[in-house]
């Protein structure tokens, strides 16, 4: 572990969404057959794909996510009849607009592993932990919310009684 | 401010080999609103259980997270427990440390680590965890059994015994299934048909069994206790209900020289037949394909003959919708064809062992119709190609299966018992003959089982070559057949009349597109998947929906009639109360902030949301909402992440809870 801990100074943190038909119980599979993966992964379960809000993409990403993981089952074969279906659209749209507000998509993986793939969990999650591994922390959430305080600090300053000064500025971008 | 109790597990050593489960309880202790953290060695135990108890009790907790296993495994365990002790069940939860951490991390600090993040994840959730109540809703005391084979046969006896309504729906025009077709059954060599026509017989006049040949599952819609099921009746163009089953209409159709698939293609069938003379229902159907009046308008022999006038060309296929309680799979098997790789398959052919190509080489079910005495040949047996009797006799065992490099890696678990039969039967037709097998091992474990196949071995005189062959090609009227004994550790070459391939067992055609309609899991085979291997092995993890027979695995009959029993005794279980417990993870609407889009309506995969509308004193619509029905919510929560004001909350995973979650990283 330690070398492990020198050659990469940095341990990313991986938040996983996932349904607990395919993806969870397919993470399960991977525990019984004792296969090993990365530690850097933290799994929250939802009942499927189709109720994970990209919202909640968003706040793991600002909360100090590095990379996140929505996981369900394959098309077709979701408990609900169609909720991966609605999840599979609703990304497809909200990873155009991650992209628009600057965030690198190789953050954020898309997958479908069933309850019968233990094997491609331990994949999908090794994965996406090397190459968020290789891009480095996240940090653009932390500037863009640091800029957006900024401004509205800015808006501030033509109320009477706010003092706007570099030196303010300076303490800000220390935060 | 929140009392949560904290239960670390060790799992005996399974979690705490990894992970230090003090240290993980010491840090649950300190995250706020935690009143009481602890670990024990077995908390499932009964001891453990207790020891949850009396915390609830003791430390006045309002919120249970017992850090343990799966929650697949035992969160019904553990939300007993907090019942129990007078909490709410729904705020109990558990934190996945032994599947999701211990058991796929072998760095101690790494684990440690992680476990202590699960657990907060889940105080967290708790936290924001709501008391819930659960739903009851009616039983349809009334069971689907898809598959007439022995499975589903004895599935649906055993249901209509305990008097209640079954359904039993076959694709094929008969009942019977793959047993039907078999001469006889090992370990004690009766006769197939005589054990399994009279059950059959016992379907078709059961009052409380209602049987639908020819017909498919079309759609499912609804939940344990009240399913909605469009069955497909095909159209057999005899009306059922005026056919007297004479069978005139077979004698007299002209078209005579069509491959029978009840005899795996090797006897010949009329283009409106039965598939074998004992078939339940003994209705004939037309086979629209091959038959002459449906190709080109000129025949009409049948309908002439038909005395009751039952033929009907117009017939079309029809639509019902039927109620049931609970659904029963057992739709069986099919044998793996070697001949050619079937399309989009990963697995791959076998096309050194020539099936298809060599008309002498033949699967285990075709030497069963040989064997059978209602066969195409009458029981005596006969190679296919020039109808000779074949004197040496090749049978090749796990021909597709165990053999990860072709794709199947699994044991068709029936095969080493039924290539013995084989050899059995034909020493006992065919005296003169002798019989060789390939084989890689002899797996044998069922009752009785082993000494039959001694019995081949030692009294039958069959010559058991262990090894594999690999390579057989036609050389005149012989085949010759390649392969190798690696006991003695010489190349054998066999020059044999007839071979027969012990081939696969696969999943049934479409198992997958079934699956699908039904929400039902299964494995990369396309064999389902049962809810737990070792505690539910008849159960599905789609509540309300069991399993029988090889639809799940490959199974002989012995084991396919038990699990039939073990799956009619649960939907006996289920059908013993008039109401049923749902889970009450079900969709609420805001309707202070509904807008009353209804985009949750176009989502709803089970149509559980419906309009409401909301009038002041004075009946004046004020405006129309959202409202879901708490019996029919299936509890996805696609509405939540769907409505544009956020006026869906799905009780259990509410954005409060979930976004707690995300704020504990």
């Amino acid at each position: 572990m330690h070398a492990e801990a020198k050659q990469h100074d940095f341990e990313p943190k991986i938040v996983a969404f996932v349904c607990t038909w395919c993806t969870y119980a397919g993470a399960d599979l991977a525990g019984t057959s004792r296969m090993q993966y990365p530690a850097n992964v933290r799994v929250l379960k939802f009942p499927c794909t189709g109720r994970i809000d990209p919202v909640f993409i968003l706040r793991a990403f600002q909360k100090g996510a590095d990379g996140v993981l929505v996981s369900g089952c394959h098309p077709g074969d979701c408990h609900y009849m169609a909720g991966n279906f609605h999840a599979r659209r609703r990304f497809a749209a909200f990873r155009a607009l991650l992209d628009f507000v600057g965030v690198d998509l190789h953050r954020l993986q898309f997958s479908w592993v069933s309850a019968a793939e233990g094997g491609k969990w331990v994949e999908v999650v090794t994965e996406l932990t090397e190459r968020v591994r290789a891009m480095g922390p996240m940090l653009e959430f932390k500037s863009l919310e640091h800029e957006e305080q900024w401004s509205a600090f800015q808006a501030l300053a033509d109320v009477p009684g706010v003092v706007n000064t570099p030196e303010l500025k300076e303490a800000y971008d220390k935060i | 401010m929140s009392r949560i109790g904290v239960f670390v597990c060790h799992c005996g050593e399974n979690i705490s080999r990894t992970v230090d489960v003090e240290q993980v309880a010491r840090a649950a202790g300190e995250i706020p609103g935690v009143a009481y953290a602890c670990d024990y060695k077995y908390m499932c135990s009964d001891p453990g259980q207790n020891l949850l108890k009396k915390a609830v009790a003791e430390h006045k907790l309002d919120g249970v997270v017992v850090a343990a296993c799966s929650p697949r495994m035992h969160e019904k365990t553990f939300r007993k427990a907090a019942s129990a002790a007078g909490l709410n069940p729904y705020l109990c939860d558990m934190a996945n440390i032994r599947e999701h951490c211990s058991w796929v991390h072998e760095d101690k600090k790494l684990a440690t680590a992680k476990a202590a993040d699960i657990v907060k994840l889940m105080v967290e959730r708790v936290k924001k965890g709501k008391s819930l109540a659960p739903i009851t809703v009616p039983v349809t005391k009334r069971a689907l059994v898809i598959g007439g084979g022995i499975a589903g046969i004895q599935a649906a006896l055993d249901i209509a015994d305990a008097g209640h309504q079954v359904m039993l729906v076959e694709r094929e025009p008969s009942i019977g299934g793959h047993m039907a077709q078999l001469s006889e059954t090992f370990p004690t060599l009766d006769c197939s048909q005589c054990i399994m026509t009279p059950k059959m017989v016992d379907v078709a006049n059961h009052p409380n069994i209602t049987l639908h040949t020819f017909s498919e599952v079309e759609k499912v819609e609804g939940y344990i206790g009240n399913f909605q099921v469009t069955l497909k009746h095909k159209a057999r163009s005899v009306d059922e209900s005026k056919c007297t089953g004479c069978g005139i209409c077979m004698t007299k159709c002209p078209k005579k020289k069509i491959p029978n698939e009840f005899d795996q293609g090797h006897g010949m069938r009329t283009a409106i037949y039965v598939p074998f003379p004992q078939a339940v229902p003994n209705t004939p159907v037309i086979d629209r394909e091959n038959c002459t009046m449906f190709q080109s308008g000129k025949c009409g022999v049948c309908a002439k003959v038909c005395g009751p006038g039952a033929v009907d060309y117009q017939q079309e296929d029809r639509f019902s919708v039927e109620s049931v309680g609970a659904v029963v799979v057992a739709t069986g098997f099919k044998l793996y064809s070697i001949d050619r790789k079937p399309e989009g398959s990963p697995i791959q052919g076998y096309g050194e062992f020539g099936y298809g190509t060599i008309p002498d080489v033949i699967d285990g079910l075709t030497f069963e119709r040989l064997a059978s005495a209602s066969g195409p040949t009458g029981g005596k047996i006969l190679r296919p190609s020039d109808g000779k009797e074949p004197k040496q006799v090749v049978f090749i065992q796990c021909v597709g299966s165990r053999a990860r490099e072709k794709g199947i890696s699994y044991c068709s678990k029936v095969c080493c018992m039924y290539t013995a039969k084989h050899t059995m039967l034909y020493h006992h037709k065919v005296h003169d003959g002798q019989a060789y097998v390939f084989f890689m091992d002899a797996r044998t474990p069922g009752k009785g089982y082993d000494e039959f196949w001694r019995r081949a071995v030692e009294e039958e005189e069959a010559v058991y070559i262990r090894g594999m062959v690999s390579r057989m090609y036609q050389k005149g009227e012989k085949i010759v057949v390649m392969g190798s004994d690696i006991q003695v550790g010489v190349q054998v070459e066999i020059e044999a009349d007839l071979v027969v391939l012990a081939t696969a067992v696969q999943a049934q055609d479409g198992a997958d597109l079934l699956a699908q309609k039904l929400g039902i899991s299964y494995d990369k085979y396309n064999f389902y998947s049962e809810a737990h291997a070792k505690l539910k092995p008849v159960e599905c993890a789609t509540a309300g929906i069991y399993l029988a027979g090889a639809c799940q695995g490959p199974k002989d009959i012995p084991d396919t009639v038990s699990q039939a029993s073990a799956a009619a005794a649960k939907v006996m279980t289920l059908f013993s109360k008039d109401q049923l417990e749902r889970d009450p993870v079900v969709a609420k609407v805001n309707e202070k902030y509904c807008v009353g889009c209804l985009a949750c309506k176009k989502v709803c995969p089970y149509g559980a949301v419906e309009e409401k509308e909301i009038r002041d004193r004075q009946g004046n619509l004020v405006k129309v909402v959202a409202y879901v029905n708490p019996g029919v919510c299936g509890g996805c929560g696609t509405c939540q992440a769907t409505c544009p004001s956020k006026s869906v909350e799905l009780d259990g995973y509410t954005d409060e809870q979930i976004m707690a979650m995300i704020e504990s990283l």
